[in-house]
């Protein structure tokens, strides 16, 4: 007989796997990719790849280098990737959008000891990284279905000036609007996120009070028809659906999921509304991940049975 | 309370034994009975080497406190005594006895003579019974109350929710009468408001025969529940069973409970009826590398291979042998491993059911958090752990985790969180052990 293993219990495992997740996210996120090559032509499917292969590039040498076991094949830095470019807009040059791939899983992920351990969201902080580094050329949009970048930019900073330029609900729905690659196209970015409930890789929580908060807010300060606009603007769906759902940067529990979700909300309408940047999804998503460890130690319940002392 | 979820997971049945009545193997050439099959003190030998012994024999005097005594479990002849190490990881002595094939009772066999609360209790205590869905506990320290109005209900735990084991639904199906007896000397002795028995949703058969056998006693009542891991485990039974909790520390009996494996009470009535102890056990043989899987009633102290042998021997090489079942079972290093009082299953699993599986970083996915039974934070105890710091294991709780193993299970990173689990609760117990001592000084 050979060798018999030896193991602690359980013997027998589920069929979850990592790798089995970051595909179910990068299925999520096809439609959205496919809506922005779609919408803003073959140059976004371009930028789709640098991004990607930039990432697991980056991984593979930075795991490589440091000696440290090497996971490329759990797929996450592909996701990682794939979720930057489509933060992008379609006509930024290739080296920055590599170089900001890189910034993301080396310096946010890597660095901070891998899968599971960064605080940040990766590809929210190389974002926030890019805009401040490249500004111009990360606030220069394209219209839709041409090459010509747009003078008037995006509906939400039309929102907050001259709202009879603004693009009818339909094209709001579709992605027909300037704005990030990935994030125009509500229905293609509600259906993956809905397909990643069903598949229950994301909890239903955090999109509802993240989206919800934002709307009420927008309801309250200026009515029906601004609110809708605010929901389907700027990247709250992308933001919502798929970063604010990350699993290192958000709290784990429920309530935890909730205040999160809640507090990006509340940032994101307050930078909106207030602050001098159109947008606050970005911003919001990274202050509620700093303060993401003190979420989770306020929400985490007594044991069943425990005493409390 | 009454909102109060208890999570848990669904894991595959695979309860391909069910509807196998148990076979009972003949003698094996020898059986190696270790003095320490129970949690507590080891008993202590009254035989030695060559003396001759029959079956149901006493060959070892119940220790001090925590303890029972160890009976013969074939005939034959004492043949050393030898030093094991067991699952857990504790070097203790078994006898060896080499039997005769002849499986003779011993004359010592009579019914115990019992007329109250205490010796009911003694009479436990003499027969070796310890709880045997697996924990093995000895019977009679549960049953040791002194005030038997404070059992309010008595829940007998036939849950089963370990995928493979049917020995304990068997027990429904073959020793019905003395399930019944059982109960009824329970409820002689302790008059509780109720007997639960409680079964899983999953073994319909054992509902329905329940169900007849109780027909005319209106104390009992069948409880059906989900089946749903870790049902069995004594905390979310008795949770499931009664909505009490048992709080951290406590004993079941301290929120009115009494939780008793139906065959430890089957075992108690076979004692009270025939005197004989516990002696044998009903072991489901089952998993991929095992050819014919079954249930077998085998004498305590046969090793491992000879029940495989029973079970038509392996259909490829095995890599990995369990005793228990597979959530919560010990992997055995060889075959020379005996059955034990509280074993009720031996797996065999071929190379891919097997394999052990490799661990990749925690992604902090929550799955583990959310789905502890006792809604522990197993990521956090390998936190603690890691950095050695049992303050925060305290916190934590740690020293509650009953070793279930669904945050495991449910894993994607694979992680082994109950070995952690168990590191952290021995360095939390160390760490009290210190703390102890240096109170006192
Ligand atoms: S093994 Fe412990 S921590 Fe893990 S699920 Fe079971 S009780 Fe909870
Ligand atoms: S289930 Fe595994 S990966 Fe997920 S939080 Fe628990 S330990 Fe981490």
């Amino acid at each position: 007989m050979e060798k018999l293993n030896l193991s602690s219990s359980p013997h027998i495992r589920g069929k979850k796997t990592v790798s089995g997740i970051m595909l179910d996210v990068i299925v999520a996120l096809i439609p959205a990719a496919a809506a922005s090559v779609i919408i803003f032509g073959y140059r976004a499917a371009l930028v789709i790849c640098i991004c990607i292969s930039t990432a697991i590039l980056s991984e593979f040498f930075f795991q490589k280098i440091t000696k440290s076991k090497i996971l490329v094949n759990d797929l996450s830095a592909c996701v990682t990737g794939l979720l930057l470019a489509l933060n992008l807009p379609v006509s930024i040059p290739l080296w920055q959008a590599a170089l900001g791939s890189l910034f993301a899983v080396v310096v946010v992920k890597g660095m901070f000891g891998g899968i599971g351990k960064n605080f940040a969201n990766p590809a929210i902080t190389a974002r926030i990284m890019m805009l401040i580094a490249f500004t111009g050329t990360m606030t220069a949009y394209v219209t839709p279905f041409t090459d010509t970048l747009t003078s008037s930019a995006t509906p939400l900073a039309i929102l907050g000036s001259d709202t009879s330029a603004l693009p009818p609900l339909k094209d709001m729905l579709l992605g027909i609007r300037a704005g990030s690659m990935g994030e125009t196209c509500a229905v293609a970015l509600i259906i993956g996120g809905v397909y990643l409930i069903f598949r229950g890789v994301i909890s239903y929580v955090t999109p509802v009070s993240y989206i919800g908060t934002v709307f009420i807010l927008s309801l309250i300060y200026g009515g029906g028809e601004f609110a809708l606009y605010q929901v389907l603007s700027g990247g709250l769906l992308l933001g919502a659906f798929f970063m604010a759902t990350d699993y290192a940067t958000t709290p784990t529990r429920p309530l935890g999921k909730l205040i999160f979700g809640l507090g990006c909300g509340i940032i994101t309408a307050a930078i909106r509304f207030y602050g001098s940047n159109p947008e606050g999804v970005s911003y919001a998503i990274l202050l509620m991940n700093i303060i993401t460890p003190y979420i989770d130690k306020w929400t985490r319940p007594t044991p069943i049975g425990g005493s409390k002392k | 309370m009454a909102f109060l979820r208890m999570p848990g997971i669904k894991v595959p049945h695979r309860k391909h034994t069910a509807a196998m009545a148990p076979i009972r193997i003949p003698a094996p050439e020898e059986v190696c009975i270790p003095l320490s099959m129970h949690i507590g003190a080891p008993a202590v030998p009254t035989v030695k080497i060559n003396d001759k012994v029959k079956v149901g024999q006493v060959i070892a005097q119940a220790g001090n406190g925590l303890s029972v005594p160890v009976h013969a479990s074939v005939s034959g002849t004492v043949k050393r005594f030898e030093e094991m190490n067991t699952a857990s990881n504790k070097t203790v002595t078994a006898v060896v006895i080499q039997s005769d094939g002849l499986m003779e009772l011993s004359e010592d066999i009579a019914v115990p003579d019992v007329t109250d609360l205490e010796s009911f209790v003694d009479a436990v205590k003499q027969a070796g019974i310890v709880g045997l869905g697996g924990a093995a506990f000895p019977t009679w320290v549960k049953l040791n109350i002194k005030d038997a109005s404070k059992v309010e209900e008595i829940v007998l735990n036939g849950a089963e929710c370990e995928p493979y084991i049917t020995s304990d639904t068997r027990t429904f199906f073959d020793r019905g009468d003395e399930l019944v007896y059982g109960v009824e000397t329970l409820i002689k002795y302790y008059s509780p408001k109720k007997v639960i028995i409680a079964i899983e949703n999953n073994k319909q058969e054992a509902i329905k025969t329940a169900r007849k056998l109780f027909a005319g006693n209106d104390k009992v009542f069948v409880q059906v529940l989900p089946s749903v891991y870790p049902q069995g485990g004594e905390k979310v039974l008795i949770y499931s069973a009664t909505k009490k909790i048992v709080p951290e520390g406590k004993l079941p009996i301290d929120v009115g409970v009494i939780a008793i494996n139906v065959t430890t009470v089957a075992a108690i009535a076979r004692y009270l009826k025939t005197g004989q102890p516990l002696t044998e056990k009903c072991v489901t043989v089952d998993g991929s590398a095992v050819k014919e899987p079954k249930n077998l009633i085998v004498p305590i102290g046969t090793r491992i291979r000879d029940v495989i042998e029973n079970a038509g021997g392996y259909k490829c090489d095995p890599a990995k042998i369990i005793m228990g079942g597979p959530m919560m079972g010990h992997t055995m290093p060889d075959e020379n491993h005996p059955v034990m009082k509280g074993t009720n299953a031996i797996i065999a699993l071929d190379g891919r059911d097997g394999a052990v599986p490799e661990e990749t970083p925690c992604i902090n996915c929550g799955s583990c958090i959310q789905r502890c039974p006792l809604r522990l934070d197993p990521p956090g105890f390998g936190k603690a752990y890691e950095m050695k710091n049992p303050e925060e294991l305290e916190k934590l709780k740690v020293n509650l985790c009953m070793e279930c193993g669904v945050c495991a299970y449910v894993c994607p990173a694979k992680r082994h969180l109950v070995q952690r689990n168990r590191l952290a609760k021995n360095m939390l117990r160390e760490y009290k052990a210190k703390e102890g001592k240096n109170g006192k000084a």
